[in-house]
């Protein structure tokens, strides 16, 4: 490092002292903010925008985010959400980016609840987060809606909610669902291997399903499970102890870009000729694989999401809307930010408030209830009324030139189901052969 | 042994954080204790910088300090703040000794590497580990501070006081210990080693306690950053987050205590600006500024206080 010469040292100290200035002031703006006007209702929307889950999963959430909040705001929503705003209030978003871990997002949200006052948090895609901030949203009595993430922990980390909701379906139900899947299509399969993310999301997927499997297909052989590093993006190795263990079926809970590129890279070295593969979360490269993943390849979509919505008028209007303004159909993350929305328009529109509803009012209105959503009636009836009980789908993927990807042989499975009864420990529920569970 | 002139300082600014922590907004006073949490941790990578090493691996520590608040809390029902935080430091203690018999050996890129590899490996077994949650981590109970109970303690104002009390004493201890021979030993050894084992003086012996010393601060920064954000997660070991740490430590440069403080403050409200105000593109706009600092003050932002004492002398 060199040592500067006095008159340009001098020069330089005036110049970084006025940026250092400038940032400290930058720091301090915001400091006494007004509060919000009262004539709108703001929203923070917390979802990947940067790092890996951002293109598959975050940036069509916040693109659904973008639509749904627009045509609220007009009025546009077919029945029963035709009203404009949300209790007549018209909807203001702050969007967040996700990346950066949980201590960073508990930052986050306290800097949403108390630096921008936001009236209610919709987000989190992450398990972890999801984990680290619903304590936080009890604490700081904030109105806030998981919509994506997956962990059947949350609502045993956080006990006796009151201000925080999942409006989607843990990760339980997904690997129930495909057993039960498998058990009706393919009750011949006798070989099972699977590949996995490293990490909790893959590890906990793998099992649930091979704990559900025991239960539903006694017979099947469980040969091999690879787990490779999350975003490791080539699995030459992993095919390879794939095809040596000659599977019939292959289950997968990866995500977003790995999941695609297992797919391609699986079917041009003919694993996917041998075997069959049932991809959890599947539906999120329902119109991006093309012909590269084969015809019969069984997709999940997290339950009655993307292209597993079924025909309603919302769901009509939303992928309508959502391929007008984007240029795709909705994949099933897209559609879970609508349902979360349309959950918070629910609670809103039913809050019975003057004005803007308080945080008590809004959790209130939507404890236990029953709203219209992209995905058909969401009924809260889990975690004492603040998690969805919806049901859990999956379909075969087909495509051709002609009528572009198709989801064919579709069975879709009760929540009654898929999920643990409330307060049931889910592992316990599966090894005990599902007690409870309404499956016709 | 009366008071040098910047621990008169350090005092003032400590007290000034606890008075002001009655009038200053909730969220201004978590940020506070996160920078306050990451400036320690920041403090035992400025120390190994001061002897020529740079460590990419103080998450390592930072995360043993997180977990052991978390576990101990968990599975030991400790709920004491101080006794959480002195388990995190026995652990850390007992592994950074003996890790330290071998970093001692290694010099530059090859330290640097050894760090980074061994906050790896405890990546690696916490992602495995099914039961501490994996990669999603688990929540840190509700803690009390010696008869004191926070009701919930998490982003309340007693862990901004936490955090400043300990963060004086560790900044004190530091100042006066950057002005010991062994401090100065490390700086010695920077300049060049062989000369300092002529003197008489061991190296490996001064960069060992070095390295412990600075081991011990970084698991007392992660202890209170976890007992501050109520969850633990094996991404403090990941070494992205020990890059920001040196990240920091360059911001601040190595010429006094405080600079480690004042640049986490500064990084982390340039950063919660940043993601407030540019939500798709905040990571460049951190990068812009925090390369304008490097451009602009080539030794850290505290070479802004020593230049104006060198041009007004």
């Amino acid at each position: 490092m060199g040592h500067p010469t006095p008159q340009a040292g001098l020069r330089r100290t005036l110049l970084s002292t006025a940026t250092s200035v400038a940032l400290v002031s930058a720091g301090v703006i915001g400091f006494g903010q007004a509060a919000h006007a009262e004539d709108t209702f703001k929203v923070g929307l917390v979802t990947f925008l940067s790092g890996g889950a951002s293109g598959p999963f975050g940036v069509p959430a916040a693109q659904a985010a973008e639509t749904v909040i627009r045509a609220i705001n007009a009025g546009e929503l077919p029945a029963p959400y035709d009203t404009a705003g949300v209790n007549g209030l018209q909807l203001e978003s702050v969007v967040i980016d996700e990346a950066g871990g949980p201590t960073k997002q508990v930052e986050e949200y306290r800097n949403l609840v108390q630096r921008q006052n936001v009236n209610a948090v919709i987000g989190y895609i992450s398990s972890g987060d999801c984990l680290a901030v619903g304590p936080v949203a009890e604490e700081m009595k904030t109105f806030t809606i998981a919509f994506d993430c997956g962990t059947p922990r949350l609502f045993d980390e956080v006990d006796n909610p009151t201000y925080l909701f999942r409006t989607g379906l843990d990760a339980v139900a997904d690997n129930v669902g495909a057993a039960h899947y498998l058990n009706d299509a393919k009750s011949d399969a006798k070989r099972l291997a699977g590949i996995q993310q490293n990490y909790a999301w893959g590890q906990d997927s793998w099992l649930d399903f091979t704990l559900s499997m025991e239960q539903l297909m006694p017979d099947v052989e469980i040969v091999d499970n690879q787990t490779p590093q999350i975003f490791q993006g080539s699995y030459g190795t992993e095919i390879s102890a794939l095809q040596t263990s000659r599977p019939d079926i292959i289950h997968s809970s990866m995500w977003g870009g790995d999941m695609e590129a297992f797919v391609a890279q699986a079917n041009v070295r003919g694993l996917l000729d041998q075997a069959t593969a049932i991809l959890t979360t599947g539906e999120s490269g329902l119109h991006r694989f093309k012909d590269q993943a084969p015809n019969g390849t069984i997709l999940g979509g997290r339950g009655p999401f993307g292209g597993f919505m079924p025909e309603n008028e919302l769901s009509e209007w939303f992928s309508k809307a959502y391929e007008e303004e984007h240029g795709t159909p909705p994949s099933y993350p897209a559609s879970k930010m609508a349902q979360a929305l349309l959950g918070l328009k629910y609670a809103a529109d039913n809050s019975g408030a003057e004005g803007v509803p308080t945080s008590e009012q809004l959790a209130e209105a939507l404890k236990g209830a029953s709203f219209e959503s992209v995905s058909g009636t969401v009924d809260m009836g889990l975690a004492g009324g603040h998690q969805a009980l919806q049901p859990m789908l999956y379909g075969e993927y087909h495509y051709s030139d002609e009528t572009g990807p198709e989801l064919r042989n579709v069975r879709s499975y009760k929540g009654a189901c898929v999920s643990p009864p409330d307060g049931q420990n889910a592992q316990e529920w599966i090894k005990a052969g599902f007690p409870g569970a309404d499956c016709n | 042994m009366g008071l040098q002139k910047s621990e008169i300082m350090l005092v003032a600014a400590a007290l000034a954080i606890g008075l002001l922590s009655f009038v200053i907004p909730d969220w201004l006073a978590f940020t506070t204790t996160l920078a306050i949490a990451s400036a320690l941790v920041v403090l035992g990578v400025v120390m190994l910088m001061r002897a020529g090493l740079v460590s990419f691996g103080q998450g390592l520590y930072y995360c043993i300090g997180g977990y052991a608040v978390g576990m101990g809390g968990r599975f030991l029902g400790v709920t004491d703040a101080l006794l959480l935080i002195g388990m995190g430091v026995v652990v850390t203690v007992a592994l950074a000794m003996v890790l330290g018999l071998l970093l001692t050996r290694y010099r530059e890129i090859f330290f640097a590497m050894l760090t980074l590899a061994f906050s790896m490996i405890l990546y690696g077994i916490l992602v495995k580990s099914h039961n501490l949650g994996s990669t999603d981590g688990f929540g840190v109970g509700d803690w009390t501070l010696l008869w004191f109970d926070p009701e919930g303690g998490k982003g309340s104002r007693t862990v901004l006081w936490l955090a400043t009390g300990v963060g004086l004493a560790v900044a004190l201890f530091l100042n006066r210990y950057f002005g010991s021979s062994m401090g100065l030993a490390c700086e010695a050894i920077r300049e060049n080693e062989v000369r300092v084992e002529y003197m008489g003086m061991s190296r490996r012996q001064i960069l060992y306690i070095n390295y412990v010393i600075a081991a011990a601060i970084g698991s007392v920064g992660g202890s209170l950053t976890s007992l501050a954000a109520g969850h633990v997660d094996p991404t403090m070991a990941y070494w992205t987050i020990s890059g920001e740490f040196v990240f920091i430590a360059l911001l601040g440069g190595t010429g006094h205590v405080a600079a480690s403080f004042i640049a986490a403050m500064i990084f982390i409200m340039v950063r919660t600006y940043a993601v407030e105000l540019f939500p798709n593109s905040w990571q460049m706009i951190l990068g812009i500024v925090l390369l304008m600092i490097i451009l602009f003050l080539p030794k850290g932002i505290w070479s802004l206080f020593t230049r104006k004492r060198r041009v007004a002398s």
